[in-house]
């Protein structure tokens, strides 16, 4: 069993499929809902407090934005612990999104950089490449049962 | 009293750590945030119709939610647009929701860039004007004093006091802010000397500036009133500009503030400054420096030029550092003068005044607004010529003297 990292982290059926497979997804516990009522499409689910910014500058410098490094205090830590990651690129905000697009760029870099295995797609946009799209997350998922 | 719904289109600041301290500011002066009720499905047409074309997803929601307000799907009885400090992108959405909101609609509209270190304290005041804005025009478009009324202002750095009788300025009142209550009562001293009536003459009062909750509580004010609101009006008021579009700079000892008025009253305005450096503290510093008082410096400056002397006080450590280096290296006072007076305006300008619609009559008030110099080099970087009205240090006593006179018949 892997530890998965997912991007985008608020995807519950990302979150499922990696669960289904046998692994451990590294998720946010948010679900993006139909109607937004909340200050962002994705807020936490608990308060942030100012101490989370600060945290963050584990991962990004003073000048970066404080919502980008509060973001990454709690992204961070889910990417140091990952032992393989997906990324699905230019999502439906449906799937699954986040709201920041400074932090989805460093949290994709991160993610890239760190060598473990990665699986970068970009969102299905025709019901043939949906079917390739979930048979590339299947095969990806499977080989990391037989390696790991 | 009827909380005012205060529109919040954000994005960061949930994860900032300071959406708490947004609620505690609203909560503070009896108005409630809400977050427009957006489709998920609505939020990219809405973005492609606004033209503008961010990748962040919280922001592409802020600008649905800006669209759903000035289309009316949405009510809402003022707009607070805060987003993270350092984000270009962000600003850019910041700056153009605030512009598209202020033309489009009648809601009053503030934007602010804040850190994990924002405070409710320093959302205070501008939520107190949203909120004012919204639940007292009637009271704003007040444009004539009656009666006889008294107004002070307790600001960070001076304390003044103006007693007003039937529309014109009867007795007036300033000091340096020492205690608070003590500078307020000699200036009020003062005031009423002057105009010579007592204080049971007078009937209504209200307070402004830093210490109004203070003294207005202690004085029994009929008004309290932050400066952003009281400012304006008392500005309009004496530049003759109570009707159509005006701008209003009030550059202070602590902050700075500059607001877009229409018809006398404040649509979008932004308060601050990022350091001391653009504020009439470096003013008072360099004046004392060159050994003048702070009322020769404009005069001083007015002799110079400021492109003699290399001054950049974005912070008022560095500034007085260039000024020092100046005068050793042979600078003269007139130019150094005129040069903290440049950088003091260049500041704000760059600042501050990007975030507001500058629109003639461009009206400075506020003590700072008596250093000519200041005045000049604000006017050169606005290419206008700058109003300042009489009594301009008095406006927040005058602008309170004003509005309070609507309590007499309880408006």
């Amino acid at each position: 069993m892997a530890k998965v990292f997912i991007y985008p982290a608020t995807s519950l059926i990302l979150s499922d499929l990696v669960a289904r497979f046998g692994h451990s997804p590294l998720s946010a516990a948010i679900q993006i809902r139909e109607r937004i009522q909340t200050p962002g499409l994705d807020s936490p689910p608990l308060q942030i407090t100012p101490e989370e910014p600060k945290k963050g500058l584990k991962y990004a410098a003073v000048e970066v934005p404080s919502g980008v490094r509060g973001r990454m205090s709690l992204y961070g830590p889910m990417i140091e612990k990952a032992e393989a990651a997906i990324i699905i690129n230019d999502a439906d905000y449906a799937f699954g999104c986040m709201g920041c697009a400074r932090t989805n760029e460093l949290i994709k870099f991160l993610v890239r950089s760190s060598g473990i295995p990665v699986l970068d797609l970009n969102y299905p946009k025709s019901e043939g490449e949906g079917e390739e799209f979930v048979a590339a997350i299947h095969a990806f998922l499977k080989e990391l049962g037989e390696s790991g | 009293m009827t909380k005012v719904r205060v529109a919040q289109l954000s994005c960061g600041p949930e994860y900032s750590g300071v959406q708490k301290e947004i609620d505690e500011a609203a909560a503070a002066v009896d108005a409630e945030i809400f977050y427009p009720d957006i489709n998920l499905a609505d939020i990219r047409r809405a973005s492609n119709e606004f033209g503008l074309d961010v990748r962040s997803a919280d922001l592409k929601l802020a600008i649905a939610r800006g669209k759903a307000l000035v289309e009316g799907k949405v009510e809402a009885d003022a707009v607070f647009i805060a987003t993270c400090f350092r984000c270009a992108e962000a600003a850019i959405v910041r700056n153009e929701l605030r512009r598209y909101i202020h033309e489009n609609s009648k809601l009053p509209v503030v934007s602010y860039s804040f850190t994990e270190r924002t405070t409710a304290g320093t959302l205070l005041t501008r939520m107190e004007a949203l909120t004012t804005i919204a639940r007292r025009r009637a009271l704003l478009a007040r444009e004539v004093q009656e009666g006889t009324t008294l107004g002070v202002d307790s600001g960070s750095s001076t304390t003044k006091a103006v007693v007003m009788i039937d529309n014109e300025i009867a007795g007036t009142g300033w000091l340096p802010t020492t205690a608070v209550m003590k500078s307020a009562q000699d200036v009020i001293s003062r005031a009423l000397d002057e105009a010579g009536v007592k204080i049971a003459d007078v009937e209504a009062i209200g307070t402004t500036g830093y210490g109004r909750f203070l003294v207005g509580k202690e004085i029994k004010a009929d008004l309290i009133q932050e400066e952003l609101t009281v400012n304006s009006k008392g500005a309009v008021y004496l530049a003759d500009s109570q009707h159509g579009p005006s701008t209003v700079i009030d550059i202070g000892g602590m902050d700075n503030k500059a607001i877009s008025v229409q018809d006398g009253i404040p649509g979008s305005f932004t308060m601050g400054g990022i350091c001391a450096g653009a504020s009439g503290r470096f003013l008072e510093m360099t004046a004392k420096r060159l050994g003048v008082d702070i009322t020769e410096l404009g005069p001083l400056a007015m002799k110079g030029t400021s492109g003699n002397v290399p001054m950049n006080s974005y912070c008022i450590v560095f500034g007085t550092q260039s000024l020092v280096n100046a005068l050793a290296a042979g600078s003269t006072p007139e130019d150094v003068a005129a040069a903290a007076c440049h950088s003091v305006a260049e500041q704000v300008f760059e600042q501050q005044l990007q975030e507001v619609d500058i629109k003639e009559p461009v009206i400075m008030v506020g003590g700072t607004s008596l250093i000519q110099g200041l005045v000049r080099a604000m006017g050169d970087l606005l290419q206008t010529k700058v109003v300042v009205p009489h009594h301009s240090q008095y406006i927040g006593a005058v602008g309170s003297a004003l509005l309070s006179s609507g309590f007499i018949k309880g408006e």
